[in-house]
């Protein structure tokens, strides 16, 4: 199962790496990984996207909890919340395809931030099932290039990850 | 007199001001350290420049980085306090990298100092520069980058905290040189505690889990305990032993828990897992009920996972949640240091109107005592030949079941772990998790600085002694009198055992050729040596040997070559599918051939 991990650690030179080794050494696998400090600056928040039964993620949570440079995590998904993730996408545009292509992000809620005369610039936000579905509406073809951030999230209501 | 107090008496009221080389030795000196264990180079000059100046932390020069990684390591499984090591970079901290490896698998607390190259050439390839912190992050509880000088003190009292709460562990500090530079002399203040947000160890155990753990104990009808490094670590042997007793029931103890509960008590049914008792591992398959106590449930214990204690509900006591249910998942979890958690088993107990079932428990050892009946530890006592398990024997009589005995990796590890019956806490230091070969010598050294006055014997083989025999010299040097007890029997005997059963005998590589003379190096490094080659000869010259408290003694013991280790669980199979030892005076196919 999919899980969405939230983590608040030191924003100390080498803690992701701490946290990038630790999945390498025991074997777990990584599907995404965003961090950026937050309003703290001593602060960093990682999210991070992995996959595996309950036993692996039990592991999982106690082994990131063990590390020192970690304050505080929790797993997203066993509670209600909210999945983000940003994805810009470069498509081949001609005369013929803009005015689908501009209707099929306007669907997915997507907006044209850059145009050329060859090709457009989409971005969006949403779950990382959404984005997905959003390359597949399109013509594959005529992608030139996807950039995600991979998925952040936040608990809903009063529940949350703070110190 | 250290230069710092001659400092403080100059100050004239105003705070000390230390460079960072004396800021780091007065830390240490601060926190209590008696002895680092080093070796000096290019980053770390200026550091030892300060040692130099100053003698109250007392400062062991090794031969090479991994002895002193090893010396201090021993040094704090024997004495419980945290060892300390300081090497320069670069090579000097990748030759220490085993050493703290070794630590990390036996959470022994350990702080590693090591020197880096300048700030501001980090990165640029510069002479003697590895990336330490890099480098030993997978094997270390934490580690650290100093990168201001006036953030040293601190750093190392993290160090040490961290080091030694919770679940012990090997922290690694590294300076760059400029950190020390002589000339920038900031205010020194070493703090008395200090807390980090990130880092709260637990401490006493869940009472709604130990009151149900004790519950589950009390109903047991064929129970078990099962105790690990964890009892040593958390100095909570007297609780083991007073909750054992009270229970009435069979105790077994992995190879890193052996001196926690006493071998000699009846309770004791000796070491489980891979080369422990027949009682011990069939008990533990047999059991109903079985009390984990700081213990991991390590594959050499477990042996296949899938048939490990079919019958059983498992408590598992441990101060790291993240050993709970790793591999063996279990019923009954308590997180928590082992010493506040038994002993408030042991109220309960006492306080509980249930006890133990007296029937359920007079049929289980009888069951235990059929096992025993087995014999399984029994060995060839007629052969001519010097059997290794005859030399350990003679070994405890003669140092009367009360010395330190430190050892390598193989064989004699085993032997050494079955027939020195340990009676007491931190008298066994080995290498279990990593499996180190080199570690017994220098861990002798740092036993022996640490109680002079005790009987120190390292037990090894001619393969893993060759490993750090350099460390002879560092025991000259110090004066650290250890009776090396080498058996040798010109084979890397596990592996020449592993080969006879699993690769129809095809000892690749496994044979030990053109062997130096043992005495002759001995000798050289300006120690007694002695050649034991018979039998009868064995016991006074292990006599003799203990007679000379001043004199390193290398005792250079033939054995017989053909022994093996029994009983043995092979790797994959389970505790009931034990390899036991051919009855005594049958000939195997070994002694035909």
């Amino acid at each position: 199962m999919r899980h969405i991990i939230s983590i608040l650690i030191e924003n100390e030179a080498g803690a992701l790496s701490r946290v990038a080794g630790l999945f390498s050494a025991r074997g777990y696998n990584i599907e995404s990984l965003t961090v950026a400090p937050t309003e703290d600056p001593s602060l960093s928040r990682m999210t991070l996207v992995t996959r595996g039964n309950d036993d692996i993620i039990e592991q999982i949570t106690k082994q990131l909890n063990k590390l020192v440079d970690v304050v505080k995590l929790i797993d997203l998904a066993e509670s209600a919340h909210i999945e983000r993730e940003l994805m810009m996408v470069k498509v081949k545009t001609s005369e013929a395809t803009r005015g689908e292509i501009k209707r099929i992000a306007d669907i997915f809620r997507g907006r044209i931030i850059d145009v050329t005369p060859m090709t457009f610039v989409i971005e969006m936000t949403g779950t990382s099932d959404k984005l997905d579905a959003f390359i597949k509406a399109i013509d594959e073809t005529s992608i030139i290039e996807v950039v995600r951030s991979g998925a952040t999230g936040i608990c809903r209501g009063e529940k949350g990850l703070h110190l | 007199m250290g230069f710092i107090d001659h400092l403080i008496v100059n100050a004239e009221g105003n705070s000390v001001e230390l460079n960072g080389a004396q800021i780091l030795v007065q830390s240490l000196k601060d926190e209590g350290v008696e002895y680092i264990f080093g070796y000096p180079g290019g980053a770390v000059l200026h550091i030892y420049d300060a040692i130099f100046q100053q003698d109250d932390v007392k400062h062991i020069l090794v031969r090479h980085e991994q002895g002193a990684t090893h010396a201090a390591d021993a040094y704090a499984r024997a004495t419980g306090k945290t060892g300390v090591v300081l090497v320069t970079s670069g090579p000097g901290a990748t030759n220490a990298v085993t050493g703290i490896a070794t630590a990390y698998m036996d959470s022994i607390p350990m702080v590693v100092i090591s020197g880096q190259v300048p700030s501001p050439v980090i990165g640029s390839d510069a002479f003697q520069e590895v990336d330490m912190v890099g480098i030993s992050r997978p094997c270390v509880k934490h580690n650290f980058l100093v990168k201001d000088v006036t953030k040293l003190a601190e750093t190392i009292k993290k160090a040490f905290y961290v080091a030694s709460t919770g679940r012990p562990g090997p922290v690694v500090v590294d300076v760059p040189k400029d950190i020390t530079d002589p000339t920038i002399k900031v205010p020194y203040k070493y703090p008395r505690k200090v807390t980090m947000r990130s880092y709260n160890p637990a401490v006493e155990g869940h009472k709604g889990q130990i009151k149900k753990a004790v519950e589950l104990l009390l109903s047991a009808q064929r129970p078990m305990i099962y105790s690990g490094g964890g009892v040593i670590l958390g100095e909570a042997s007297r609780e083991l032993i007073e909750l054992t007793r009270a229970l009435g029931y069979p105790i077994t103890n992995t190879l890193m828990g052996l001196g926690a509960y006493p071998a000699t008590d009846k309770q004791f049914i000796g070491m489980l897992g891979m080369h422990g008792t027949y009682e011990a591992n069939m008990g533990m398959h047999e059991s109903d009920v079985i009390l984990a106590v700081g213990a991991r449930f390590d594959d050499r214990v477990t042996g296949k996972l899938a048939e490990f204690c079919p019958y059983a509900k498992i408590i598992h006591i441990d101060v790291d949640p993240a050993s709970i249910s790793k591999t063996v998942k279990v019923d009954i979890p308590i997180v928590g240091q082992v010493k506040p958690v038994l002993t408030q088993m042991i109220e309960q107990i006492k306080e509980s109107k249930k006890q133990p079932s007296k029937k359920a428990l007079t049929a289980w050892w009888e069951q235990i005592d059929k096992w025993r009946s087995v014999q399984c530890l029994e060995y060839d006592r007629e052969s001519p030949l010097i059997k290794p398990q005859y030399v350990i024997e003679q070994l405890y009589e003669v140092t009367k079941g009360d010395a330190y005995i430190t050892s390598d990796v193989g064989q004699h590890q085993m032997y050494a772990a079955q027939y020195y019956h340990f009676d007491k806490p931190r008298r066994w230091i080995n290498s279990g998790g990593l499996g180190t070969m080199g570690f017994g010598l220098p861990a002798a050294i740092g036993v022996k600085l640490a109680f002079p006055e005790a009987d120190v014997a390292c037990v090894t083989g001619e393969a893993s002694i060759q490993m750090c025999i350099q460390e002879l010299s560092t025991a000259l040097q110090y004066k650290t009198p250890v009776k090396i007890i080498n058996l040798n029997n010109r084979y890397m005997g596990m592996v020449r055992q592993w080969q006879e059963f699993s690769y129809e005998s095809r000892y690749s590589h496994s044979y030990m050729d053109t062997l130096p003379d043992f005495v002759k190096l001995a000798e050289a490094y300006g120690h007694v040596g002695m050649l034991v080659e018979n039998k009868a000869d064995l016991r006074s010259a292990l006599e003799e040997a203990f007679a000379m408290k001043d004199r390193t003694v290398f005792m250079d013991i033939i054995t017989d070559r053909t022994e093996n280790v029994y009983p043995m669980i092979e790797s994959g199979k389970g505790h009931h599918d034990m390899k036991l030892r051919v009855a005594p005076g049958t000939p195997t196919d070994r002694e035909l051939a």
